[in-house]
């Protein structure tokens, strides 16, 4: 699907499948599209061209069938501050269509589950923050939807909170099929199966964090020392299979070396026979895997550089 | 319906938890009450209604955009809006839902002012028909301006805007006609009549039965909440 607003394209293109049961991550910098996205696949507002479906059901044409199903919880937890959490969280539940038992006994299940306690009944702008994000997960939890979407469901919120969010969206992700979306990677690598980058309203790149993780450029690397004379070892390194590049340096007769392994090889076993066969003497061998955090700097610039030239 | 019924007693309670609307009351009552004294309640004053309710009409003006400048500039602001509207309510329901809010609040308001007329049978016999009709105009005249106060608040997301907006819009379809009226006489008297919501409100007033005024206040209603129905479409889609 694609969004303009005038001459922004919000959203470029967009395509993407969730299955039933998945947990997945929106990851992208602000002004990425992420918002615009779920706003479009929670019926707020209707895409330009393209389309989107929530359980078969399309988002324009079967909005209201669409709403029942799925339970938003959009940026920042916009709430009815005048109102108690109690009343706001019970007036949802009536324009939900649930009758007065069901919305008790609703109530006391989120009340439950996002650990709001005492302040049920506290008026909403006593509230901190946290609390309020509770409660509006809370809100969007109320009638129990097949699908969960939660718009940056931890900014703004202080460590020991952003970690019981995490665990209480993993508690989650059990029940119900979840997209959510953040700026912040370790979040995503944290709590979803599968992720989705989006930058410039595009999806970039798409996978689990591990598969996301094989496809940065150049892979991992690979560091060693050796002790032994310097343009030999340098020499008998390159020529282990498996091997693209290799950077020496010399420091007090230890040769300290990094090495780009080729796309899915580890020569570390292979670096390791060469040694002792040569007679040499090895005193580190250290595989490091690239992290999420680089690929996702490394695509986002990217296609910040392709937007400006 | 269901949806409907719950956002009226959220808009409800929104209203009657809201020192805006105590204040806007108390002004609107104080007012009248004035009006009522200094008009009707003197020697050779006319015993009916007529006098307090054109000038509790012309008070309305200014009075009811302020009540109904909440409604949806205050989602629009709070962003409540996109949880609202990601609720399986429909744009028709909330608008409707709202505007009957404050039309309750408006009703309670309008019910305090009885007090004036119990007096008026206190001081001087006066017609029963012409006050139930009288009455009934300022219900239909208040879901007119209600409606167009809707409208108002649809259009922006700053409170103070919606209420200008609204007391701009009134003004233009009574104030203003009015003064239009007096000044190109003939033919434009009478067409602009037509759109003069205070000359309606006069048959009203006057205890005159007249289906067209009806019809103007019942269509007026229907035509400015069809318009806040579709500035919320249009607001949200941009």
């Amino acid at each position: 699907m694609t969004k303009t607003f005038g001459n922004l394209r919000a959203v470029d293109g967009i395509s993407f499948t969730i299955e039933e049961g998945e947990i997945v991550g929106f990851l992208g910098p602000n002004g990425a599209g992420k918002t615009t996205t779920l706003r479009i696949v929670t019926c707020y507002m209707p895409a330009t061209s393209g389309s989107a479906s929530v359980a078969g059901h399309d988002v324009f044409a079967e909005s209201m069938a669409v709403r029942r199903l799925v339970g938003y919880l959009p940026e920042n937890a916009p709430l009815d501050v005048h109102m108690r959490a109690r009343e706001y969280l019970n007036f949802r539940g009536k324009i939900r269509g649930l009758d007065r038992a069901a919305r008790e006994s609703a109530i006391k299940r989120v009340t439950d589950l996002c650990w709001l306690g005492d302040f049920i009944d506290r008026p909403i702008h006593q509230l901190s923050k946290g609390m309020r994000q509770r409660v509006g997960l809370a809100d969007a939890l109320l009638h129990d939807p097949k699908v969960l979407i939660l718009d940056e469901p931890t900014i703004g919120l202080d460590p020991r909170q952003i970690r019981e969010t995490r665990n209480l969206i993993r508690e989650l992700a059990k029940r119900h099929t979840l997209l959510l979306s953040s700026h912040i990677l370790p979040e995503v690598e944290a709590t979803c199966e599968r992720t989705i980058i989006i930058t410039g309203g595009k999806i970039v790149a798409s996978g689990s964090p591990s598969e996301l993780k094989e496809r940065i450029r150049g892979g991992s690397r690979l560091f060693t020392e050796i002790s032994g004379p310097g343009a030999e070892v340098k020499k008998a390194v390159s020529a282990v299979s498996g091997i693209n590049n290799v950077n020496c340096e010399s420091d007090n007769g230890w040769q300290r070396l990094t090495i780009e392994p080729e796309k899915g090889s580890d020569p570390r076993e292979a670096i390791f026979k060469m040694v002792k066969e040569k007679g040499w003497t090895l005193r580190e061998l250290r595989l490091e895997v690239g992290s999420l955090e680089e690929f996702f700097v490394q695509i986002t610039a990217g296609q910040m550089q392709e937007v400006q030239s | 319906m269901r949806n409907v019924t719950a956002l009226t007693q959220r808009e409800l309670a929104a209203s009657f938890l809201s020192p805006v609307a105590y204040i806007v009351a108390a002004v609107f009552l104080v007012a009248t009450g004035y009006l009522f004294m200094s008009n009707t309640l003197v020697d050779g004053g006319e015993a009916s209604v007529r006098s307090m309710l054109n000038s509790m009409a012309w008070l309305l003006v200014f009075t009811m955009p302020l009540l109904t400048m909440r409604v949806l500039a205050d989602e629009f602001a709070s962003g409540t809006i996109e949880t609202l509207m990601t609720a399986p309510v429909t744009d028709i329901e909330v608008v409707f839902g709202k505007f009957l809010g404050v039309l309750v609040f408006y009703l309670v308001l309008l019910a305090t002012t009885l007090v004036h007329v119990v007096l008026l049978f206190v001081y001087g016999a006066t017609d029963v028909g012409v006050v139930i009709y009288g009455y009934i105009g300022m219900i239909l005249l208040g879901a007119l301006y209600v409606s167009v106060g809707v409208f108002a608040s649809a259009l922006t997301r700053y409170q103070l805007v919606a209420a200008i907006i609204g007391m701009g819009v009134l003004s233009v379809f009574t104030l203003v006609v009015d003064a239009f009226a007096a000044w190109y006489g003939g033919t434009w008297r009478e067409v602009l009549g037509y759109i003069n919501i205070l000359h309606h409100f006069g048959d009203f007033s006057k205890g005159i039965f007249d289906t067209k005024s009806i019809v103007f206040f019942i269509s007026g209603t229907v035509f400015f909440l069809f318009l806040a129905v579709k500035v919320l479409e249009s607001r949200r889609w941009r």
